[in-house]
């Protein structure tokens, strides 16, 4: 940090500059001027928001398939339809038992192990054959989806949040300053949207320190610098892909649950979300965690943007980030090139 | 007349046969019984079945001239098609008469390839930024992007519903929608690309992309521009993919984003894989199984008592299986069993070749 401000003092001098102006317009209140260019703040805040809760979203669906892409050099593209059967199962979990916390443990175990028996029998009876393997998740998820449609049909679904997490909740932002008296109205903000920020981040964290602070980090990390390598040493490497592959595909479950509290779950939301991840690696660096996360912050947060502020162009925001990644860096921003 | 014009004029010293000669029996056989084949079928087989076949052929062919000599497997071209589809909608006459222009087909038709092939060197350009399995993901994003930007955008694309009564000029006074009329349309169409792909092959364009195919490093070290050949396959092969999405326009008489959402641009992947990437002919006979097994879908699963609805089921096992047993599709099985074949004469027969 301090060697970046060093080397480049004109470039930090802008970065803080921007930071500051960015805090100034979520802290404080608008002034009349803004209000009339831009809408009111509370408007603005709104999308913020929603576009960091719905890259939590992003980030947990895309964890898992950067962690697989990374690991065994897998696109696994059937990774939309694990999201739309977590969810499916999570509703049949909820709705029969009642208990939306239970769905969770259910769903990581049954769509983990969907994961494993696709890694068991198929991915690694391909190893290295990179494009097959893409062609054979392609496939399976085209079979996926019609059982999916079979089973379920074709209206939505969506679960209810438990009780303690319905309604709103206040947040330590302003949203209105009365100008007669002066009361301040404080942003008012769905609070099950704001606990799944917070299990995101968790989850986050928790993910980085096993990568970085555990043995079995050590293995992971190891297998994606160098596979033959690792293999080479002793360690039994289909045991760590077969982990990482079924850990990947329960992320993807959960994350199922939360879209289905979120919004809804229809035919069709398992190629969203698996373009949703396709995009986040790209931009973010595909195979690293920490990318995942910042490239779902930047596609939620434009997404949410766009379609708040140019709703006919919001899909084109979304892609014209990802095309400028490519081109000045195609790598993605914090990928390492191989 | 001068005696030189009566010689063969590209005569090489390897092969003096005449081109007919050199095209072998069986082909003229399969060419003719296309050529009569209206004389035996009704006009459902030669409109939908045989024209769909010939349309997403040639959407598969131009996927197949990438993956199977550039190796970059393409999500694209579906995109590419309904671009030059869009393109044909928005310029010339349809339905929708507040976005249409009408503009007449000599400036139309010109028009929706130049604009495809723009949008697929771009997108292009930008697909091989990186290269292998990395294309399939940046490509599939892309037609994606495309896909809801269609069904967003009412100000250029007309949204959710498309362009409807979508109509084929009448030149030469024939109305090319009428199934026999269609047919040839699309035959001779198909031809001219299939034609085009044997001939790109074997030029120095498409030895040269076959070769930054099998070791890019290698063509760049003798001073091929690797980028710029990729990128030019891209463009060659918009123009094949951009005859079937104007021939599909004009067989559906309508365009709307469903035509180019993330099934049909897999669906395209299914058709190529199926048919066998290696060869240009593959992907028509891929598109041929693809379409008969659509068409009859009602009648097939009926008879196994499921419900017409499960027919992408059968597709999604079926690609699964050619994926997981045959890698090189349904040529790849023929030409396994001709190998079995020969050798097992060659066995009975003591070996001789």
């Amino acid at each position: 940090m301090d060697n970046y401000i060093k080397r480049y003092p004109l470039w930090s001098l802008i970065f803080f500059l921007l930071a500051a102006a960015f805090l100034c317009l979520v802290l404080a209140p608008w002034p009349p001027e803004l209000v009339a260019v831009w809408g009111r703040k509370q408007i603005f805040l709104n999308a913020l928001l929603g576009g960091i809760t719905l890259g939590a979203l992003y980030f947990l669906v895309a964890a898992g398939f950067t962690l697989i892409f990374g690991l065994m050099r897998v696109v696994n593209l059937a990774h939309g339809s694990l999201f739309l059967i977590g969810g499916y199962v999570g509703y049949e979990v909820a709705t029969a038992s009642g208990s939306w916390l239970l769905a969770f443990p259910v769903v990581f175990i049954v769509v983990g192990l969907i994961g494993l028996l696709m890694q068991f029998f198929i991915f690694s009876k391909m190893e290295g054959e990179e494009l097959r393997q893409t062609l054979v998740s392609i496939g399976l998820s085209i079979v996926f989806a019609d059982l999916m449609l079979w089973w379920w049909g074709g209206q939505s679904y969506s679960i209810l949040a438990p009780q303690f997490l319905q309604g709103p909740m206040e947040l330590p932002l302003v949203s209105n300053v009365n100008d007669a008296t002066g009361a301040i109205t404080w942003l008012r903000y769905p609070s099950v949207r704001v606990w799944i920020l917070v299990a995101a981040i968790v989850i986050g964290i928790a993910m980085w320190l096993v990568l970085n602070r555990t043995a079995l980090g050590m293995l992971i990390r190891a297998g994606v610098d160098d596979r033959e390598m690792l293999a080479a040493s002793g360690v039994r490497i289909h045991l760590v892909f077969l982990a990482v592959f079924g850990f990947g595909a329960g992320l993807a479950g959960i994350a199922g649950i939360i879209g289905a509290t979120f919004q809804s779950l229809s035919p069709g939301e398992d190629t969203r979300f698996l373009l949703a991840s396709l995009v986040v690696v790209i931009v973010g660096g595909m195979g690293s965690i920490v990318g995942a996360a910042l490239g779902a912050l930047i596609i939620g947060v434009a997404e949410q943007m766009g379609f708040v502020y140019a709703p006919t162009y919001s899909i084109v925001l979304t892609f014209l980030i990802m095309a400028a990644v490519l081109a000045f860096r195609p790598q993605g921003l914090l990928g390492t090139r191989r | 007349m001068s005696v030189a014009d009566q010689a063969p004029r590209f005569a090489s010293p390897v092969d003096q046969r005449m081109w007919s000669e050199r095209i072998p029996a069986p082909w003229w056989i399969f060419g003719l019984i296309l050529l009569l084949l209206p004389i035996v079928a009704n006009n459902f087989w030669l409109f939908q079945i045989m024209g769909w076949t010939f349309i997403l052929g040639m959407i598969g062919l131009s996927l197949m001239f990438l993956a199977g000599y550039g190796g970059m497997v393409s999500l694209l071209q579906m995109s590419i098609a309904g671009m030059a589809g869009y393109m044909v909608a928005i310029l010339g006459p349809s339905g929708a008469a507040n976005v249409s222009l009408g503009l007449s087909w000599w400036i139309v038709l010109p028009a929706a390839f130049l604009i495809a092939a723009l949008f697929a060197t771009i997108s292009g350009a930008l697909a091989v930024r990186t290269d292998g399995i990395y294309t399939i993901m940046i490509t599939l994003a892309i037609a994606a992007a495309f896909f809801y930007f269609t069904r967003q955008n009412y100000s250029v694309f007309n949204g959710y519903s498309g362009f409807n009564l979508v109509l084929p000029p009448k030149f030469f006074g024939v109305n090319w929608r009428d199934p026999l009329a269609f047919y040839y349309l699309t035959l001779a169409c198909a031809a001219l690309c299939y034609g085009a792909v044997v001939y790109l092959a074997r030029s120095p364009f498409g030895l040269a992309l076959q070769g930054v195919r099998d070791n890019p490093r290698r063509m760049a070290a003798l001073g091929f521009n690797v980028t710029a050949h990729r990128v030019a396959a891209y463009a060659l092969a918009s123009v094949f993919a951009s005859t079937g999405g104007i021939l599909l326009v004009w067989q559906n008489a309508q365009i709307a984003p469903g035509t180019i959402g993330i099934s049909s641009a897999i669906d395209v992947l299914v058709v190529a894989v199926v048919g066998g990437m290696r060869r240009p002919l593959g992907p028509f006979i891929g598109a041929f199984i693809y379409v008969l097994l659509q068409v009859f879908s009602t009648d097939i699963l009926g008879f196994f008592g499921f419900s017409a609805d499960r027919f992408k089921l059968i597709i999604g096992i079926g690609f699964l299986a050619i994926v997981l047993f045959s890698p090189d599709g349904v040529l790849g099985l023929w030409d396994r069993w001709r190998a079995g074949l020969a050798a097992r004469k060659a066995a009975t027969t003591g070996g001789g070749a």
